[in-house]
């Protein structure tokens, strides 16, 4: 404790760059990874093309992604830029899989009924798309998230600021505290980055806790039925109700 | 005879080396009436609906819409350009009600103010209460949705509406309310509607012209639904239609022969003491019991005297003068006494009707077509 009060100041500079070393990566593996999963959805071959691709890029060992790097895309072996590239690779492997599911989440008769209404393809995607393949979405970006967030550890290795250089110093001087705070500080930064990105999900996704009636589940035919039954008294009578007063209105 | 809306012109769909799904379809669709496609599932009527607003494009043959070929337009034009409803009501789960109706207007550049203050509206139209508008559709029941989904495709007030199975999805109860509601609606808005359906039932209530889809894509007869109940035009039109069709045909037939007797009423008070007129008379005892208003209740058996006390036994359906002889027949066939209840337009009762006598009429009127073949 006292080592952490006494350099707290440079484990926050090091949670900082670990944090900016992690998340970039995420968003440039989702811009990447969105367009990516359309074009795969285009037909069954390409999709099995990309599919096994992205499978493929995961396999790739970290450090060794870290080494090479420098000499093909000509950066310097301590440039961070290295780590983003990398981790930016590790995100699209995991993320072109989950935008997959994502976009098959979302159902094919709303689709048809976009196209019905007149919804050109862009706006379709942008406006039904997008926004209702997000809670699927979300699901893998907190993968990607944990999965990033203890990759950039290993960057350290290599002598890129970050989180992991507690590991790597506390090793070197056999000095098990620094350890132990390096190991804290990651736990906490992924904890919050997956708060966050929970957090984030409930912003965008109101729909999705709109506490659906019972009634209007069992209205629909393909729906299944999850409410338990002691449940459904009153949101059940409340349905009743503003059926009652739709009848009304009609009459 | 009606305009003609919708033209279709040798249009034949065929997928990859399949048989054709519609083959060489030829028929011109009134406008301003209802007409549905009907038939069993694979008979072509969903594909030959999706073919004139351009989800489908057919191998060959043309579509016309006001005169105009639906190729001559681009797709997402043409497609605002016509209401679309579904059986999934294909409302978009992440938008309130209110939202989803807008969104055609949204589309074509409506601000989004206008565009809300018009779905408002909407959701009186049908049926709707206002304060379902800012829900999200998953809070809604089964036909709440499709009432949104139908208020959806009249947002831009479209010369044409395309209903693709819309009520199939939604409980008997629920759909024959729909059907109601559609019927009424019509009355005021008078658009261009092609409705598919698969219940020959649903098509003889909402069509003004009903088009029977046979297997493999060809149209096995285009007309009036009375016509295809009385006069089917092949084998297989009439084995669709049903063995019934003698039954729903009775929905198109008048009961103006049907002679309304009296009755005699008691009110519940005079039920509870029992101090009705004297029985005897040709009700075999039964009494109808009505409220202030004369207004039926039930029926009064004629075991009430036996001393077990005053029992009332639910009435069956009402017969409402003018209606038709379905609802004569269905009236008289329901009740307890065996009498069915004729009411005025106010509800009050007029009197009773007697199912031999609805027969006798029925009989009448087919010895009458048979003269006149």
């Amino acid at each position: 404790m006292d080592w952490f009060l006494a350099n707290s100041g440079q484990v926050f500079t090091l949670a900082g760059q670990h944090l900016a070393l992690a998340v970039l990566p995420m968003v440039f593996g989702l811009l990447i990874s969105i367009p990516l999963a359309q074009v795969a959805r285009q037909s069954k071959a390409l999709r099995s093309v990309v599919v096994t691709a992205s499978s493929l890029l995961y396999t790739i060992p970290s450090l060794a992604l870290f080494i090479i790097l420098p000499t093909i895309i000509g950066t310097r072996i301590l440039d961070p830029l290295n780590v983003v590239v990398a981790l930016t690779i590790y995100a699209v492997a995991l993320l072109v899989r989950a935008a997959l599911d994502a976009f098959d989440s979302v159902d094919e008769d709303l689709r048809q009924a976009a196209v019905a209404m007149g919804f050109k393809p862009v706006a379709r995607f942008l406006q039904i798309d997008l926004p209702l393949s997000l809670p699927v979405m979300f699901a893998g970006l907190r993968v990607v998230s944990v999965s990033n967030i203890s990759l950039v550890s290993v960057a350290a290795l290599l002598g890129i600021g970050n989180l992991g250089m507690l590991f790597t110093s506390g090793l070197q001087r056999d000095f098990v505290t620094e350890v132990v705070v390096g190991i804290i500080a990651i736990l906490i930064l992924a904890l919050l980055m997956d708060a966050v990105l929970v957090l984030l999900e409930r912003l965008l996704t109101p729909w999705t806790r709109a506490g659906a009636a019972p009634g209007a589940v069992a209205a629909r035919p393909h729906a299944g039925s999850g409410a338990s039954p002691e449940k459904t008294g009153p949101a059940a009578a409340a349905m009743r109700l503003s059926d009652a007063q739709a009848g009304g209105g009609g009459a | 005879m009606a305009e003609a809306m919708i033209e279709f012109q040798s249009v034949t769909k065929r997928y990859q080396g399949g048989q054709p799904a519609v083959d060489d379809l030829t028929m011109s669709i009134d406008q301003g009436a209802i007409t549905v496609f009907v038939g069993p599932s694979g008979c072509g009527k969903t594909t030959s609906l999706r073919m004139i607003n351009r989800m489908v494009e057919p191998t060959s043959g043309t579509i016309t819409v006001g005169g105009e070929d639906v190729t001559s337009v681009p797709a997402a034009r043409l497609r605002r350009s016509m209401g679309y409803v579904m059986q999934s009501s294909g409302l978009m789960p992440h938008r309130s009600v209110l939202d989803n109706i807008a969104t055609v207007p949204r589309l074509n550049g409506v601000s989004r103010t206008d565009a809300r203050r018009r779905a408002q509206e909407l959701l009186e139209v049908v049926g709707l209460a206002p304060s379902l508008g800012k829900r999200y559709p998953s809070q809604l029941s089964g036909g709440q949705q499709q009432r949104v989904g139908v208020a959806r495709a009249l947002a831009a007030d479209p010369p044409v509406l395309l209903m693709d199975e819309p009520f199939s999805a939604v409980d008997p109860v629920v759909r024959d309310e729909l059907q109601k509601e559609l019927l009424r609606l019509q009355r005021d808005l008078a658009k261009t509607i092609v409705f598919v359906t698969h219940d020959i039932d649903e098509a003889t209530v909402l069509g003004d012209k009903v088009a029977v889809f046979g297997v493999g894509g060809k149209l096995a007869q285009y007309a009036a639904p009375e016509e295809i109940l009385r006069a089917p035009a092949n084998d297989f039109v009439a084995s669709f239609v049903g063995r019934d069709r003698g039954f729903r045909h009775l929905a198109f037939s008048p009961s103006d022969g049907v002679t309304i007797h009296e009755v005699s009423t008691l009110t519940p008070a005079e039920l509870e003491h029992d101090g009705g007129p004297p029985d005897g008379n040709w009700n075999d005892g039964w009494k109808l019991v009505v409220d202030a208003g004369r207004r039926p209740l039930g029926w009064a058996g004629p075991g009430r005297a036996t001393g077990a006390g005053p029992v009332m036994v639910p009435g069956g359906s009402l017969f409402r003068k003018g209606e038709t002889l379905r609802r004569a027949l269905d009236a008289a066939l329901s009740s307890p006494s065996g009498l069915g209840v004729a009411v005025d337009a106010e509800g009050r009762v007029a009197g009773v009707i007697q199912a031999a006598e609805v027969l006798a009429v029925i009989e009448a009127g087919r010895r009458v077509r048979q003269g006149a073949l």
